[in-house]
């Protein structure tokens, strides 16, 4: 690599499409981009004009312009333009104009070409009709495959690297401190170009060995030698080494054959890390199976709420091994479940077995199967139609209060909307509460639903399943009947709505307000499972599980072909972005919450968050038109 | 007299005259064709010169004393860069390196020494420059440099328009009322040094001391004096020097 064109080869290789091309189409990109500078309030692409060149922003931001003049999209530094007229006619269809003082990379449409053509990533991520959500979505899919992911992704950090002069001592200390397994020994070029490369100063090293942990062992500590004695004198062969582009399956392979535990990663030349067959191995794994078994064997509550920490353990090693938002989030629901059966049955056990027959109902994120780390509790008790207040309810009082408190104890506080079972309103027979979902159903306006939209979300947890399996069937009824019923909770649905821009470091809000931080749930994912909800209710669902959902969504004519797809891939890029900012809160030892401040997004991710924010605009719009309040007329009617 | 060395300050008209008769009484034939591509006249709009960015990194800042040991070009024009065209050559200074000056530029005595004699590499570089206007940041370094170096080499020296970024910033930060303003106010004077001129201008920061890197730098901010301050329209005998 010519050193002169690092500049520009790292700056797009941190972002999409760009992030994921082999290093030699970045060295030819890189090496054939054309710069020019924008003025802010300067024209960059002007309509009609003729470009055979794609359009990179190196630094600053543009304004992308409709034929009509009206403001289509802004873009940021990392973000590419020009692409579909590329694809099409070579004329602008979107001019672009600088907001910032810009810098624009200008890559030529013949490379543009040939990285479609060789890259069937790039292809995706270019294409009109696989837009940009879709192919992040599909790559960490595809991400989850050791056969296909490189061995870059395993290396979180740079190697400990020493000169050969150095003491074995000195060469230990360094491990330690630096909490390693290995260190790699460096002497000057010799016999090996190969591994020769210069550091940031420019100095040239050659890496003539690797020192593990059981080196220090074998060759130093069980050989008597001194602790003064020079690591080069102690070292083996050549070190064994890999590609940073290699996958992760070859990385085993070579592991395997060489009986090695260590393997130094190299980015061409240059050493960029060392994988560990234990990075290995907690890739390939994941298991909340554990949890959930140690769950149902604990004895008493107090022994519930030890294992509360395992459950974010447990969390962050999913998202670690590339799990998807649906298998997290159902992992979650079913460890949340189960400390809610078991909280049940230690509480039967001695309160005896319950008067009348009951179901333990959950409602929300658990219903749904989605549940994250930061949820509240949200539950219900539907009794048997025998139930007598007078002479069952302190029993059910009681039980009610057990699991309350012990999934506050565990990590699930209690609903500050009081939605619980110890709520006398939610602790009530199957007639009534077929009462309440008529009632909100047949009499709905947008105030009274407010509070109730979270009981479209119910399944049963424990009990008598046939319960609330009834009051599902009733809604699936009703729901579809009731053009009042969804328009009412569309227009709930309304009342949280995504960022007008998402910046490097702000969000935009619609009356032209800078915010730092942005509440990814309430401004996210919440109102696409609200509106997902009401589709499936109007299409008579089961379903509460909002991919689920879209399935049932997917087998009627209610949305227009395509639609579901970017509702699945919206909804899975932003319940991923919250889970992931969770994971650094976690991994940074604070309590995770769904806030995300955009200076902490990474370029690539802000690009699809942008993304998903106007998938949810766009079906929060035809939400409303496919929704709209009745006339009297239809509502005397009804 | 033979008009061989011309004043240090020349009156920017003077340059395509002086082009023109250095091409006419040349020795070398080398310089000849280089002096004979001329320059453009100096009411010439900006926006239609061929331009290239040129940088140098050398063992010290004093051309008597010193020696180049990198040269780095890049090709552009008001609206484009071209890096493709790019060229970049490392040579061996007729004196060794010092310690200092390894440390500073990175570049190591082991690569010096394969490196080929400016000599060698002229005919490539006047090919590069000829009938483009040169931009530097910092014009003391790059032309008394190339002057002397060829001087040695072909036995007369080269003299060319340069474009310099750090005068234009100069002209704005240190010669304005303003600058004078902030002088009188005992106000530090504003730094027109390549890395802190191009921040003025949204610029994203480089890693300096790389000759080609530079360049591109030096392209850029040109690019974007031009845009901020001037208009494709300024004469570029306004602006060279």
């Amino acid at each position: 690599m010519d050193v002169e064109l690092l500049e520009i080869r790292q700056h797009m290789g941190r972002f999409p499409p760009f992030d994921a091309i082999s290093d030699d189409l970045l060295d030819e990109l890189a090496g054939s981009v054309e710069v020019a500078y924008f003025k802010a309030g300067s024209d960059i692409l002007l309509l009609d004009q003729e470009l055979h060149e794609l359009c990179y922003i190196r630094s600053g931001a543009v304004e992308v312009y409709r034929r009509n003049g009206e403001l289509y999209n802004r873009r940021g530094e990392g973000d590419i333009f020009g692409q579909f007229s590329l694809l099409r006619n070579h004329r602008v269809r979107y001019p672009v104009r600088a907001m910032e003082d810009t810098l624009i990379y200008f890559i030529p449409e013949a490379i543009f070409h040939r990285l479609c053509e060789e890259d069937e990533l790039f292809a995706d991520f270019v294409e009109l009709l696989r837009p940009r959500l879709e192919s992040a979505v599909e790559q960490q899919k595809k991400n989850n495959d050791m056969m296909i992911t490189r061995v870059r992704k395993l290396v979180t950090r740079y190697p400990v690297m020493v000169e050969a002069a150095t003491t074995v001592q000195e060469a230990a200390r360094q491990v330690t401190d630096y909490g390693a397994s290995a260190i790699l020994v460096l002497d000057a070029p010799g016999d090996n170009p190969r591994y020769t490369f210069r550091d940031s100063e420019e100095r040239a090293w050659q890496v003539c060995g690797i020192l593990t942990d059981s080196d220090f062992r074998k060759r130093v500590v069980a050989e008597g030698l001194p602790p003064d004695t020079p690591v080069g004198e102690v070292i083996g062969d050549r070190p064994i080494a890999i590609q940073s582009d290699e996958s992760v399956y070859e990385a085993m392979l070579i592991m395997l054959r060489n009986n090695i535990h260590h393997l130094p990663v190299m980015y061409r030349r240059h050493p960029v890390g060392i994988v560990h067959l234990s990075d290995i191995i907690r890739y390939e794994t994941h298991s909340s199976l554990y949890l959930v078994n140690n769950i149902y064997s604990q004895p008493s509550a107090a022994g519930l709420a030890r294992l509360a920490p395992d459950v974010s353990a447990t969390f962050v090693r999913m998202v670690e091994d590339g799990a998807d938002s649906r298998m997290i989030g159902s992992a979650l629901s079913t460890i949340g479940r189960s400390f809610t059966r078991r909280l049940l049955e230690l509480a039967e056990e001695e309160l005896g077995p319950p008067p009348v027959a009951y179901c333990f109902m959950a409602m929300g994120s658990m219903a749904r199967n989605e549940q994250s780390v930061v949820t509240d509790q949200d539950n219900a008790l539907v009794l048997a139609d025998d139930f007598d207040p007078e002479r069952h309810d302190t029993y059910f009082l009681e039980l009610a209060k057990r699991v309350s408190d012990g999934l506050d104890a565990c990590g699930y506080p209690y609903c500050k909307g009081e939605i619980m079972a110890t709520n006398p309103q939610w602790r009530q027979p199957l007639s009534v509460w077929k009462g309440y979902f008529r009632d909100w159903i047949r009499d709905p306006t947008p105030e009274r639903l407010l509070h109730s939209s979270i009981f479209f979300d119910l399944d049963p947890v424990y009990g008598e399943n046939v319960f609330v399996e009834q009051l599902q069937d009733l809604v699936a009824e009703l729901a579809p009947k009731s053009p009042l019923f969804l328009a009412a909770m569309a227009r709930n649905a309304l009342n949280r709505t995504p960022p007008l821009g998402f910046f490097r470091t702000f969000v935009m809000e619609k009356d032209g307000k800078h915010n730092n931080s942005i509440n990814l749930k309430r401004r996210g994912t919440a109102p696409l499972t609200d509106l997902i909800r009401i589709h499936a209710l109007a299409c008579g669902s089961r379903a509460q599980n909002s991919f689920s959902r879209l399935d049932d969504i997917d087998r009627t004519q209610l949305l227009a072909p395509g639609v579901s797809d970017k509702l699945r891939y919206a909804l899975e890029f932003l319940s991923m972005s919250r889970i992931r900012h969770q994971v650094i809160d976690l991994q940074h030892e604070r309590a995770p919450d769904n806030n995300i401040e955009p200076g902490n997004v990474a370029d690539d991710e802000r690009h699809n968050l942008k993304d998903a924010f106007q998938v949810l605009s766009n079906a929060q719009k035809f939400l409303k038109f496919r929704y709209p309040i009745p006339s009297t007329a239809d509502r005397r009617r009804h | 007299m033979v008009n061989l060395r011309p004043a240090r300050h020349r009156a920017s008209a003077d340059w395509p005259a002086y082009l023109a008769d250095r091409a006419a009484r040349r020795r070398h034939p080398l310089l000849a064709d280089y002096f004979a591509t001329g320059c453009p006249a100096p009411e010439t709009p900006i926006a239609e010169v061929p331009m290239v960015a040129m940088d140098m990194e050398t063992t010290g800042l004093d051309a008597r004393r010193h020696a180049i040991v990198s040269i780095g070009l890049v090709p552009f024009n008001l609206s484009r860069i071209r890096l493709a065209e790019r060229r970049y050559w490392v040579v061996r200074p007729p004196r060794p390196l010092s310690r200092e000056s390894v440390t500073y530029h990175h570049i190591t005595h082991s690569e010096v020494a394969d490196a080929p004699d400016l000599e060698v590499v002229l005919p490539d570089l006047f090919e590069a420059l000829a009938g483009r206007l040169v931009v530097v940041h910092y014009r003391h370094i790059e032309r008394p440099f190339l002057d002397a170096a060829v001087q040695a080499r072909l036995g007369e020296g080269v003299r060319f328009p340069v474009i310099d970024t750090m005068s234009l910033e100069a002209r704005i930060h240190r010669q304005s009322l303003w600058a004078r303003f902030r002088r009188w106010m005992g106000r530090p004077p504003v730094s027109i040094r390549l890395q802190n001129s191009r921040a003025r201008y949204g610029l994203p920061a480089y890693q300096g001391h790389h000759a080609l890197t530079d360049a591109l730098a030096t392209a850029e901010l040109l690019q974007a004096q031009i845009a901020a301050r001037y208009a494709p329209e300024t004469p570029v005998g306004q602006l060279w020097s």
